[in-house]
């Protein structure tokens, strides 16, 4: 049969399996009554949607399969690799810049704060999981001890963020090391599953050690960060930075301010792995993601080397989840789920694990462009977790997938991989 | 020439109701080129793993001496430690490379510890510190050295999965290198080279027991072993069977029997028949 | 002594549902290598199934047969799931790099979770006691051990499955053929195994199991929701690493075994720890033994 005829037959005998599928969540809905009291509405309509949306996608797939991309995207592409040099510079110039643009919506800057956390973040996971090859699904684990640090310390001790900041690092070190230790003889999937345990055990014991975390109502009123002691209150007068520089307080000042904290901090992260990275430190973390025998064969303390990786993984999650306090003055242990390991491993894998730009441009994509669609707020998670499976897909190297060697012998040249 | 750099006695490894190596104990001198032979199966990579501290022998001593009257007990190292304190160094029979890290990266990893003892805690350097700029210099000629000894220097820069088979062994032995090491253990370095490269392979390693490095090797080419080696060990189901000069060891009619089977004597190059079997 | 009983019973009976998940997690493991995120979710997708089913069936067919239904309608249909989440999501990434499975199964279970939710509601799901009533078994100042009718069939049934299953994996050429494939791929397909249809099979039958715990674990609990597939897909895992991945009566084992820790930490220290409990074992356990209690010594060749 014609190829076109056998697409419709492919398609049709998909979309025949997605009427099945769908059938009992798409095309029922279970009505809000109590047990012995529930009902069942149909919605015909949206299970045809459904599968008539399923088949299509499918024959589009099927038609699209076997075609050369069309030039344009083939130039694209070249173009996008060539002015890689470029795109750094520029993002960091914009970054810096931002909140500077006239007439740029507070919005917009708290969206850059936003997207500037989980670009911390995921600089900082990507020295365990991209440098180090360790796969570590419960990140969240050390943001919380960072968070939960800060506002436990500056409540019952007084002290300020800036004091406290090194403190939540350290001790996000400490449990980084703590957590490293059982599981420095495990590989792949089951680190991967035991890290995620101990993400949840750290979730379970803040939800319920209510005297110490304040349980599932978590902490308010954690101090905002100040600049040399004044702090952004709203009221101005003495004290405050509205007042010392005689201008009208606005939500604006202490949201830039903030912004640029987390600037720094991202920056900090970022300056100190492309630094390891040429220290033998470094070098350590990336051959033992290559491989782990040969390491041992030339005389490096393994255990050593991961205890490291997670550590300063850590403690650069724990300088995140102090900010994340500080900003939001309020947490509760509905942050620290596993969904946010998820979704900065995501970003570290999207961006090509060990390339910082692409973990950048990672973030941006999977926390810039759901936040800016407010409409389908319901939706979001669906959508992100559809788009996790479609990007692994069709790319899964990530965005940026070539490795930049740490030193060269001769000039620069086309790297061969 | 005549001390003994590794010596090895009554090792005996036991997998569960298996024992692999059976009470063996031989002796490398320092600076000669020991070869370990046998058929497959005989516990040759066994006892090379017991030596490089893979394994934990179930029964025996293992005592490295890296100068004269410098002994280490090898056994009870930690794995690490046998290429720092030991000074022993191997390659393996599947090539272990860094493969998506430069040759040049993968001869920098090799020297490590040295680096990072320059770094003044793994800190100050981050800030341009101490005296790690100048051990990193010290180090890429190291590198540099031994990438022209194995031919590489002009594939310095590219990725070591990209390099072809011969030239991955070639690095890995580079690597080894730059350890510093005492005795060099090397498991089936022939494995897939072709005749030319064989004969680059002996040229090599005789250069580098030239630099006073013992060397130890696992071997199935007799072209290498019998050419170069300045003691052959002949090992069958885990128990020693021979131990003497390739000469020697070539007119043991026990050796014969097992391994080499018949040919023409005094051709090191004839066809060998027998249980042999060029390794891949 | 009676309420050690009881705990008994109950962690028996909860091990048997973690037990039936946990044998589609080793089966998937052992034969491709990667963990599947997403099966927890199926089993959460099972019990769905069950409930819509029950739903719509109560008042027209009495409770016995309208299980029967929601068990073989809901194990059919996960089968499918089980089926199309493999085709779409792991298939394709066959042989990439590690890290690339695991995040699509991620984003997988992420889907599966958020697709129930807004389809059906973020609300809670309850069914009344639909097997209600047990036997006593003993009384002992006043405190009374139940073993009810519905723990019965639980055990009745998994026990049942798992024959049926276990049938299927050592008499049947199908099963041979997963074994085959779980030892070395590359030869099995040589000597003309269709390594797709049988990574396929495998998929669809873990999935089935996964469904009938998910009615079981409906009828058993009364109420399900969109994240029941998290916590016992870890615990689950939990069940299969404790007995050794890859080996399926190890998998049962470990699935008790979760069932009477989690049982007993509940009976004799805190419920709201109970999840702790379980997870500190896993870490604990692979700590000491890397494989698993039973598993298969994966030694690395040096």
């Amino acid at each position: 049969m014609t190829a076109v005829a056998a697409n419709l037959k492919d398609s049709a005998a998909v979309a025949f399996i997605a009427l099945l599928l769908f059938g009992p969540f798409l095309g029922v809905q279970l009505g809000d009554g109590n047990a012995g009291n529930l009902t069942l509405s149909t919605r015909p309509a949206l299970l045809g949607v459904a599968v008539a949306l399923t088949f299509a996608a499918r024959f589009l797939m099927l038609l699209w399969q076997g075609r050369r991309p069309p030039a344009v995207l083939t130039r694209l592409t070249a173009w996008v690799q060539q002015s890689g040099k470029f795109v750094a510079p520029a993002l960091l110039i914009f970054a810096v810049a931002l909140p500077l643009i006239p007439g740029v919506e507070n919005a917009y800057i708290d969206l850059g704060v936003l997207i500037m956390t989980y670009v911390m973040l995921g600089w900082g996971l990507n020295i365990v999981v991209g440098l180090a090859g360790l796969l570590d699904l419960g990140y969240v684990a050390f943001y919380a001890v960072g968070a939960y640090s800060f506002a436990l310390i500056s409540q019952n001790f007084n002290l300020s963020f800036w004091e406290c900041l090194p403190i939540s690092g350290l001790l996000a070190a400490c449990w980084g090391i703590f957590l490293g230790f059982p599981v420095l003889r495990l590989r792949g999937d089951y680190l991967a599953i035991v890290t995620l345990a101990f993400g949840e055990i750290i979730r379970l014991v803040i939800t319920n050690w209510v005297a110490l975390t304040g349980g599932p109502n978590g902490i308010d009123g954690i101090a905002h960060p100040t600049l040399f002691g004044l702090n952004f209150s709203m009221a101005g007068g003495p004290g405050t930075f509205a007042g010392f520089f005689n201008i009208t307080p606005e939500p604006g000042q202490r949201i830039t301010y903030l912004y640029y904290i987390i600037l720094i901090l991202a920056l900090l992260t970022n300056w100190v792995t492309l630094r390891l990275r040429k220290q033998p430190l470094g070098r350590a973390w990336e051959a033992l993601r290559e491989n782990e025998i040969a390491c041992r064969s030339l005389g490096i303390n393994l255990r050593n080397t991961k205890l490291t990786a997670f550590a300063i993984g850590a403690m650069f999650a724990g300088f995140a989840g102090c900010f994340f306090s500080t900003r939001e003055g309020f947490i509760s242990p509905d942050s620290f789920t596993f969904i946010e390991s998820a979704t900065v491993l995501a970003i570290v894998v999207l961006g090509g694990a060990g390339s910082q730009l692409g973990i950048v441009l990672a973030a941006m994509v999977m926390i810039g462009v759901p936040a800016m669609l407010q409409s389908l707020q319901i939706y979001r998670m669906l959508i992100f977790g559809i788009a996790l499976v479609v990007i692994m897909v069709v790319r899964p190297r990530g965005f940026i997938s070539t490795r930049k060697p740490t030193v060269l012998l001769g000039k620069p040249k086309v790297v061969l991989t | 020439m005549s001390d003994v750099v590794l010596s090895v006695t009554d090792l005996t490894m036991r997998f569960g109701g298996l024992t692999a190596v059976n009470g063996l104990s031989f002796e490398a001198r320092r600076g000669d080129i020991t070869a370990v032979i046998g058929p497959n199966g005989a516990g040759k990579t066994t006892v090379f793993n017991c030596i490089t501290g893979f394994y934990r022998p179930s029964a025996g001593r293992i005592v490295i001496a890296r100068q004269p009257g410098d002994t280490l007990l090898l056994n009870r190292l930690p794995g690490h430690a046998i290429a720092k304190k030991a000074r022993v160094a191997r390659t393996f029979q599947n090539i272990r490379l860094f493969s998506g890290m430069t040759v040049l990266e993968n001869l920098l990893v090799a020297q490590h510890n040295k680096l990072q003892a320059a770094t003044g805690f793994g800190v100050l350097a981050i800030l341009g510190l101490g005296k790690y700029r100048a051990a990193e210099k010290a180090a890429i000629e190291l590198a540099r050295h031994w990438l022209e000894q194995t031919g590489l220097i002009d594939r310095a820069d590219d990725a070591a999965g990209a390099l072809p088979y011969g030239a991955q062994r070639r690095l890995e032995i580079a690597r080894a290198m730059c350890t510093d090491p005492v005795l060099l253990c090397l498991d089936e370095p022939a494995a897939g080279l072709n005749p030319r490269e064989s004969v680059a392979l002996n040229e090599l390693l005789l250069k580098i027991r030239d630099t006073g490095c013992s060397l130890l090797l696992i071997e199935h080419d007799m072209g290498v072993v019998m050419k170069i080696s300045d003691h052959v060990i002949v090992l069958e189901y885990g128990k020693k069977i021979a131990d003497g000069t390739p000469h020697e060891i070539r007119n043991d009619p026990e050796v014969i029997k097992a391994y080499l089977g018949e040919g023409d004597e005094d051709d090191p190059d004839a066809p060998i028949a027998g249980t042999l079997v060029h390794s891949v | 002594m009676a309420y050690a009983l009881q705990q008994l019973i109950n962690g028996i009976t909860l091990g048997m549902i973690y037990g039936l998940i946990a044998v589609g997690y080793t089966m998937v493991y052992g034969i491709i290598g990667m963990i599947n995120f997403a099966h927890g979710d199926v089993f959460m997708i099972g019990a769905f199934i069950g409930i819509i089913v029950l739903t719509a069936l109560a008042g027209v067919t009495s409770v016995p047969l309208g299980l029967l239904a929601a068990l073989l309608l809901s194990a059919a249909l996960c089968g499918l799931y089980g089926f199309s989440i493999e085709r779409v999501a792991y298939r394709p990434l066959r042989g990439s790099f590690r890290l690339a499975p695991l995040i699509s199964a991620i984003g997988m279970s992420i889907l599966l979770e958020n697709y129930v939710q807004t389809s059906q509601g973020a609300l809670e799901r309850a069914v009344p006691d639909l097997i209600p009533g047990g036997i006593t078994l003993m009384n002992e100042n006043g405190f009374v051990v139940q073993l009810s009718w519905m723990q019965m069939a639980i055990v009745v049934v998994t026990l049942v499955v798992l024959g049926v299953f276990t049938y299927l994996v050592t008499r049947t050429p199908l099963g041979r053929a997963m074994r085959a494939v779980e030892q070395d791929p590359k030869m099995a397909a040589l000597l003309g195994v269709d390594t797709n249809r049988t990574i396929s099979y495998t998929f669809v039958i873990g999935s089935a199991l996964a469904a009938v715990a998910g009615i079981m674990f409906l009828v058993y609990y009364g109420v399900i929701d969109f994240y029941i597939g998290f916590n016992a897909g870890i615990k689950a895992f939990t069940a299969a690493v404790l007995g050794g991945i890859g080996s399926l009566p190890g998998a049962v084992l470990g699935g008790l075994l979760i069932g009477l820790i989690e049982a007993f930490w509940s009976g004799y220290a805190t419920v709201a720890y109970k999840d702790v409990a379980v997870y500190s074992v896993l870490a604990i356990v692979l700590m000491f033994m890397p494989t698993g209690l039973l598993g298969r010594n994966e030694v690395e060749k040096v």
